[in-house]
């Protein structure tokens, strides 16, 4: 009866689950995602309790209690910190995963070996190499975008990484494969396993760069997501299998948004480290930008009738968008039109910069993906590059040596007239030079995202005033 | 419409593998388990592939949370009366997936209320005033 009930409340479960992703199709019916999202998780976590072989019932309240602590104020982070949120959450759900995967093989193997049939132990080895390896390889990331100070923010890369790479994975497959055929005479290759996989999170991390986050947060949203498939598969429950594939694919089509985006495969986000190649051809030739005052540009603003503006990590970085709110408002009232370009890589994680933008109270129809805005570009008068770089560098599309080029790039140098807002002409993360700062009709305006804004918003300001 | 039908369809078929299932409930029978992945997959990509670009952080989240539905494994594991050890391995996976699953929610809830369009916001000005 009580089987019944349960595997029931799981249909629906499922359903509410699939439901919540669906509405997630339009910012008007998204709340009501997050609703069904939780009576789904509700229903089977109730739906579990009633199990009545539940009974110790204090450390399941200890846990949960300690799951809301933490789980409250992590939910409060400011919103350019979400990417690191969202790194360590998916590193919580790959050592959940990992621990129930390790817990469930010593109870099999205390309770008789007869229990660990050869499907559950492929099922196992699959959760435990892909929740470990997502537990450190996500709080590697979340180091990394938190720039916490001892792990290098640098890809590090040295002779042969990939060779030892894939040999680690290739002995944890091993192990795996030996584990499956005999579980009690190798039970001892079961830590190894969880070793090799603690390490293997490591070291993928570790050779990659700030601009390709966006994708390995992804990769890692679909690692995380099928470990829970194999925890599923371990525990015979149906309700982990579809939740986790729910989760896997969203992660697997995130990420290939991503790579598209920057025209890359997988394999070489993971195994090759950007940032390099170029280091050399900077400084071959002088060549200098043209500069522009807050005064001059707040004029040629007032001039246009139609701006786009397209931000990028360094917006981010300065925490520039409420002041871009600003510039926003002002242009709006002197009747300009006022769009946002946003490349989909653009930040360090999908979705990165509408969300700071909606923050900010941008209303999101202002909002325009890369593809819909480029065709538009020619007419627009100026175009004002708010601490993005690779995403606008033409190089993409007439520089056939450039590491970055075939990556789809945002048109603002089809603009009849170009700023672009940076500290200095240092070139941006990947190391390449930027072709658009050195174009004719673009200007320069050095200094913070932040305070150049703030700048131009002052100078518009009295423009307005004086109306 | 086509897309709700076959959603649906998906959905009974799934449901009668659970029903098929439940004469024997500790058997597992690997190939409806593999079944489930195969169309809860295909389900999940003509889902996703429909979110709005606006919404991809937010999603993230959203997905976040619903991964740590590997509570349940976390609460079979800690609620009953197995060894220590394991209670314990338990109780650590459920305050990880129990963490996941509040701020996860709570951080989703958050973003999207902040998407706007211009005339919501025109709504909310004038029932401020009034």
């Amino acid at each position: 009866m009580i089987y019944s009930i349960v595997q029931f409340s799981f249909i629906i479960a499922t359903a509410l689950f699939v439901f919540a992703l669906y509405w997630m199709k339009d910012p008007k019916t998204a709340r009501k995602a997050v609703f069904s999202g939780i009576a789904a998780m509700a229903i089977a976590i109730i739906s579990t309790l009633i199990d009545p072989a539940i009974v110790n019932w204090e450390w399941i309240a200890v846990a949960i209690a300690f799951g809301f602590i933490v789980g409250i104020p992590l939910s409060k982070v400011p919103l350019t910190a979400v990417p690191q949120r969202t790194a360590l959450s998916h590193a919580f759900g790959g050592l959940a995963a990992g621990l129930v995967g390790t817990a469930k093989f010593y109870l099999w193997l205390d309770e008789g070996p007869e229990n660990l049939t050869t499907f559950r132990m492929v099922a196992i080895s699959v959760e435990i190499i892909l929740g470990y390896l997502t537990f450190t390889g996500s709080l590697m990331a979340a180091g990394k975008l938190q720039e916490i100070k001892w792990i290098p923010q640098r890809p590090i890369t040295y002779r042969g990484q990939n060779f030892i790479n894939i040999g680690l994975l290739a002995i944890a497959v091993l192990c795996g494969v030996l584990l499956i055929f005999n579980p009690v005479e190798y039970a001892f290759l079961f830590p190894v396993i969880i070793i090799i996989a603690t390490l293997f999170g490591v070291l993928l991390i570790i050779p990659i760069g700030g601009a390709d986050m966006p994708t390995v947060i992804s990769l890692l949203n679909a690692y995380a997501g099928l470990s829970a498939v194999a925890m599923g598969f371990v525990l015979d429950n149906k309700l982990l299998v579809t939740a986790g594939a729910l989760d896997g694919s969203s992660g697997l089509i995130l990420s290939i948004i991503m790579c598209r985006a920057m025209n890359r495969s997988f394999t070489n986000v993971l195994f090759g480290a950007f940032g390099q190649v170029q280091a050399v051809k900077a400084g071959a030739e002088q060549r200098t930008a043209k500069q522009e005052t807050p005064e001059g540009a707040a004029q040629i603003l007032e001039q246009a009738s139609k701006v786009v503006i397209v931000p990028g990590y360094g917006m981010a970085v300065a925490q520039a968008q409420y002041r871009i709110r600003e510039l926003y408002d002002l242009l709006t009232k002197l009747g300009i039109d006022v769009k946002f370009a946003i490349h989909p890589v653009a930040g360090r994680m999908p979705g990165h910069m509408n969300v700071l933008l909606a923050e900010a109270k941008i209303p999101y129809e202002h909002l325009i993906e890369m593809d819909d805005i480029n065709s538009d570009m020619p007419q627009v008068d100026v175009a004002i590059v708010v601490g993005a770089n690779d995403v606008v560098n033409p190089a993409a599309r007439n520089d056939k040596t450039s590491p970055i080029y075939g990556m789809p790039i945002i048109d603002a140098d089809k603009a009849k007239m170009c700023f672009a807002i940076k500290r200095s002409m240092n070139p941006g993360f990947a190391g390449i030079e930027n072709e658009l700062y050195y174009a004719d009709h673009t200007f320069m305006l050095f200094g913070d995202a932040k305070a150049v804004i703030g700048d131009l918003v002052k100078q518009l300001s009295a423009i307005v005033a004086e109306k | 419409m086509l897309n709700k039908i076959l959603l649906i369809g998906v959905l009974i078929f799934t449901s009668n593998l659970t029903f098929a299932q439940s004469e024997s409930p500790h058997s597992s029978d690997v190939y409806s388990m593999l079944f489930v992945f195969m169309l809860a997959t295909f389900i999940g990509i003509g889902v996703i592939s429909r979110v709005s670009r606006l919404l991809h952080t937010p999603l993230m989240s959203i997905t976040n949370a619903i991964s740590a539905i590997a509570v349940l494994g976390s609460l079979i594991l800690t609620g009953h009366d197995y060894p220590d050890y394991i209670t314990i391995l338990g109780a650590v996976a459920l305050f990880a997936s129990m963490t996941n699953i509040v701020s996860g929610f709570l951080i989703t809830d958050r973003m999207i209320k902040m998407f706007k369009t211009k005339s919501d916001k025109v709504r909310n000005g004038e029932s401020k005033k009034s």
